[in-house]
Order: C-alpha cells, then structure tokens, then sequence
C-alpha cells in the first residue's frame, strides 16, 4: 500500500515534467523549419479541403500549359498555372506534398526499423550473426544508394507502396552501422553486465536496456534521412520507376514538364523543384538542430 | 602490414560475392525475363525456345556460378537488345562517365575547398554563414533538378550552352555542375572542419606565435596536412559520381554507363542492367580497398586496429 502511495506522486511529476520539457523543446526548434515542416503536414492532410481543383483531372475551361496568374493569359482559376493536360499545377502541387511526405516518413521508418533491428543483433549478440549482417551490409553499401534503388524499382515496379518498402530497404544499412557501433560499447557498460549477472533475458536487456539508449541516435539519423529518401523518391519518380501517373508527385511533374522546357513553359519545372527543396531544407535544418539536442558527442560534426 | 592488405582484400571479395548474389537473385526473384522480353503473343514453346538460348532454363545456382566465371574472364554476359556483349558496350560509354565524374568532382573541389577554408579561417563570421548556406543548399537542391533549371537559364534564354549531347567543354559545364552541386556541400563540409581541426593544433599555435604573418600560416601549413582527407574524399567521390549520374545523363542525354543503365531498364534488357550495377559495386569496393591500404600505409594505427 505505501508503495502505491509513495508512487503516484512521482509519477505525476514525471509527466508534469516531461510535459514541460516537450514545450521547452518545442520553443528552442528552429523556427523556419518547423513552420515549413508543420505547415507542409497540414496542406498533405487537409489537401481535399485546400487544393482548387481534382489534381488528376483537367480544369473544366482551363487550356493547356496555361500561365501563373500574374502573367499574360494566366488566370486566378489555375493560380500557378495548367500542365500539359490541363490540370492545375496547385491542386498537384498540394497533392504531392501528401506522396513525398508519406514516402518520405514511411520509408524512413522502414528503413530505421530494418536498419536499428539488425544493428541491435549484431552488436548483442556478436559472433557469426554479427558477421553475416555486416557482411551483408557492407556489399548494400557499396552500391551508390540511387543505383540500387533504381535497380530494385525498375525490377519490382511502379506504385508508392513498392518504393517506400524500396527505399526502406536501401538506406537501413547506415542504422545497422551506426547502431551497432553504439551497442558494442553500451553491451561493456556496467548496468548491462549487472542485468545480465542478475539473469535478466537477452530479449529484457535488448528491450531495457540496449533498445532506450539507441532511440536519440536513431531518431537522429532518421531526422537526416527523410530528406535523402524524399529526394530519392522523386529521382525515381522522375526516371518514371517511381510513383505512377497520374498520380500528382513532384518528381513525376519535373519529369512531365521536361518535354516543354525548351519551349520556355519554366513555371512546370520551377514550382515542383522549389517544392522538394523546401520541404528537404526544413528536415535538414530540424535535423541539424535534433542533432545538437540529442547528443551532444555529435556536437562538432 | 601484408596481413592487413590480405585480411582487407579477401572482406572485400566476400563483399563482392555478396553484392552479386544479392543482385542476381533480385534479377531472377522479381519476374520472368523472358516473357518481359518475348512479344506478349509469344507461344509458351517460343518462350522455352528463348529460355534455352539464354541459359536460363538452367538452376539458379549454376547460372549464378556460369555467370561468376565469366565475370572473372571479363565478360558480363550478351545484352538481349543490343545483342552485343555487356562489357562491350559497358567500356564503349565507361569514358564519358569518367570525364563526366572527373569534370564534377573538380567543380566540387573548386567550390567547396575555397569556401570550406574561407569559412574556418574567419569561423562564425559573414562569410561562415554564407558557407553554411551554401552547404545546406547543396544538400536541399536536387541536383537533377538544379540540371532542369540551368538547362532553362543558360540554353532557353541565354542560349550559352548546349542541352544536351556530348562534344566540347560546353556540353560537360552543365551536367558537371547538375552532379558536382551535392559533393561540394559534402567538401565544404569536411574542408572546414578538418582545417578548423588543424588551425587548433600546437604547430599551428608555434608558427604564429614564431610570428609568421596569417597567410604563411594558412597556407604554407594548415593547408597541406587539412586537405588530406579532402582529396580522399574527392577520389571516393569521383567513383561515386562516374557511377551514380544516371539521372545527370538522362536529363543532358550523356552517353554514359548511367544513361546505359536506364535503357537497359526501359528495354527490359536484364543482363545489361545486371552488368551495370555489378561494375558500379566493383570499383566502389576496389576504391575503398584502396583507400583503406593507402591509410594504412600513412597511419600504422589503422594496421593494428582491425
């Protein structure tokens, strides 16, 4: 009974404090990238409510390769103007930032998950598992990320479920490295040894242990890798192994713009690009700061 | 330091085997490639027909070690489109990559060795935050993106340079830039933090308290011993780059092993594309190995670590 009593207090501060150490956090951010990433999450959610118009269908009285607004011929219907079916280029655009921060947070979580798992294993529990998933990892990394990924889209296919679990499947191994480098010193640390003298299950340390102490590193990691996997995938999308038409993806719209570059149409190349590189610079810039934050060993890199 | 050398070569074939195996059963797991690459009329004995020319109605694990075999004599196998040997056609396009990759990496260098030295040399100053701008952006614009928009700048409007196509210098200025763009924010980066790591050592600290005057300091000794790394990193980067331009060579139309590689996907033409991406892990593998021996040879720690 006293116990329970003992706890309950304790426990409430704890959350009190965490709370307040969340909104802390939440203050420090940098502020351009979370304005950018919030505001990027909430147009990918509520795109059916925001964007003008059906992005895969053309506008009804809109022509072909219409003009932004503010230039001759352009009208506040198509604000950004119509690509070469007709369609809006704000409506895609809006779209779009639903397919790149999917693939790019789902990917990452894919990859992250494979890549933290297998870097656990191979640090605990050492020996032939830890040298076949090195091994294995090693000859991953030694194709450039794009090249294999382009491999394994071309031979699997088009769709952006395929290329999410693509792109898991590429970037987990820096995890698996980074990770298990982090485990070989944790597994030497006195309170691992004491778990596993006190008899403790190689699963319990993992879960207790081992598990919380890699969780800043790959948060870190992961913070730096959706703008990787973002870039990726619109480079697949571009090559047309990546999300389908007439999905509205920025990749996919650089590369339906390509045919009337030369004809000076820069509004279809323009606005997408800016849009990938908006949305990679607000994750490097929250990365950048996630880094300092978590682990100040990283400090100087 | 031979132990180290051979214990470091034989992880390095292992890795090889690895990466080819992996490759080859992707190949073979994800669909036929015979009835990608027969008409979609084809009659199921055509396709036998087809099967048995290529060698493909054999096991996996004999076709993996044919294949193998004829790797180590240099031959990758017979494109189906071309109809002509992978390694031919593969060292046809190899020098326009590499002139490509070596254009890149000099701008990369140009880029971001004078502006990673700037930017340690006058550390959290204007210019460090310019630098640090341009290292973000490096890693924010999609190179094959920043390809589309010089394309639009320099051939639609100005009409400087040519879109697309290999010749001259000018065709080279553009894609070199596309691909260069991301690898000079990676050597600003390591430039300035491997200086600034120089300047605080103690025979930086002596040269000027001897009262050598900044510019002797910085550039007589700080510069020679930070850039080691940078221009490992170059080398490294170099490989990467011949290998990994595929969009770059698509987008200005290079006749590169990159644009082989998408052809080879758009033509279902497997054994080109498994020859493709096999080299591409070949030399990356050998660079590191020997980048890896080349340490060992300048730091005799590295030997008696692994």
């Amino acid at each position: 009974m006293a116990t329970v009593i003992m706890h309950r207090p304790l426990a409430r501060g704890r959350a009190a404090s965490r709370l307040r150490a969340v909104l802390k956090a939440a203050r420090e951010a940098p502020q351009l990238a979370v304005v950018i990433l919030g505001g990027l999450i909430l147009i990918a959610i509520f795109a059916d409510f925001i964007a003008p118009h059906d992005p895969t269908l053309p506008v009804k009285g809109a022509g072909v390769f219409d003009p932004p607004f503010w230039m001759p011929g352009g009208t506040t219907t198509t604000p950004l103007g119509t690509d070469f079916q007709g369609r809006d280029i704000l409506s895609r655009l809006i779209y779009g930032a639903r397919v790149s921060l999917i693939v790019g947070l789902m990917g990452t979580l894919v990859a992250g998950s494979i890549g933290t798992a297998l870097g656990i294993l191979s640090g605990y529990v050492g020996g032939w598992v830890d040298q076949i998933i090195m091994r294995v990892t090693d000859a991953w990394l030694a194709l450039p990320a794009i090249v294999f990924a382009i491999f394994l889209a071309a031979m699997v296919g088009p769709s952006m479920w395929n290329i999410v679990i693509i792109l898991g499947a590429v970037y987990w191994t820096r995890y698996a490295r980074v990770i298990r480098g982090e485990v070989l010193t944790l597994r030497e640390r006195e309170y691992v040894k004491l778990a596993e003298i006190a008899g403790a299950s190689k699963w319990r340390v993992i879960k207790r242990h081992i598990l919380p102490n890699v969780m800043n590193t790959a948060t870190v990691l992961a913070s730096l890798t959706v703008g990787v996997v973002i870039i990726a995938e619109a480079s697949l999308s571009f090559l047309g192994v990546g999300v389908p038409p007439p999905q509205p993806a920025w990749g996919l719209m650089l590369s339906e713009a390509r045919s009337t570059l030369m004809a000076g149409q820069w509004w279809l190349t323009v606005f997408p690009g800016l849009c990938i590189a908006l949305i990679v610079l607000a994750t490097q810039l929250f990365g950048d700061w996630l880094r300092v934050r978590l682990d100040p060993q990283q400090r100087n890199l | 330091m031979g132990q180290f050398i051979v214990r470091r070569a034989l992880y390095s074939i292992v890795t090889l085997f690895i990466l080819s195996a992996t490759i080859f059963l992707v190949v073979r797991f994800t669909g036929d490639p015979v009835a990608l690459m027969a008409e979609a009329s084809a009659r199921p004995e055509d396709l036998d027909r087809i099967r048995q020319q290529w060698g493909l109605d054999r096991s996996w694990p004999v076709q993996y070690v044919t294949f193998m075999q004829n790797a180590f004599k240099g031959e990758l196998g017979k494109s189906f489109n071309y109809r002509l040997p992978v390694s031919e056609l593969y060292f046809q396009r190899l020098p326009n990559s590499l002139t490509l990759g070596l254009a890149a990496t000099l701008i990369s260098l140009l880029i971001g060795v004078p502006a990673g030295i700037i930017s340690a040399v006058k550390v959290n100053s204007w210019w460090d935050n310019v630098a640090k701008v341009i290292a973000l952006l490096g890693l924010s614009i999609p190179g094959f993106w920043l390809g589309l928009v010089l394309i639009l700048v320099f051939s639609v409007w100005l009409r400087w340079l040519p879109t697309s196509g290999a010749g001259d210098w000018r065709h080279v200025v553009m894609p070199a830039l596309a691909l260069g763009w991301y690898f000079a924010a990676s050597m600003l980066r390591l430039t300035r933090s491997s200086m600034l790591e120089v300047l605080g050592s103690e025979y930086i600290k002596l040269a000027r308290l001897k009262g050598l005057p900044d510019v002797v300091v910085v550039a007589m000794h700080a510069f020679k011993n930070a850039l080691i790394p940078v221009f490992t990193l170059a080398g490294v980067n170099m490989v990467v780059m011949v290998n990994a331009a595929v969009i770059i060579e698509v987008i200005f139309a290079w006749p590169g092993i990159g644009r082989l590689l998408y052809e080879g996907i758009f033509q279902r033409d497997f054994p080109l594309v498994q020859g493709v991406v096999i080299m591409a892990g070949f030399m990356i593998i050998g660079i590191n190995l020997v980048v890896d021996i080349l340490y060992a040879f300048i730091d005799p720690r590295i030997r008696l670590t692994r």
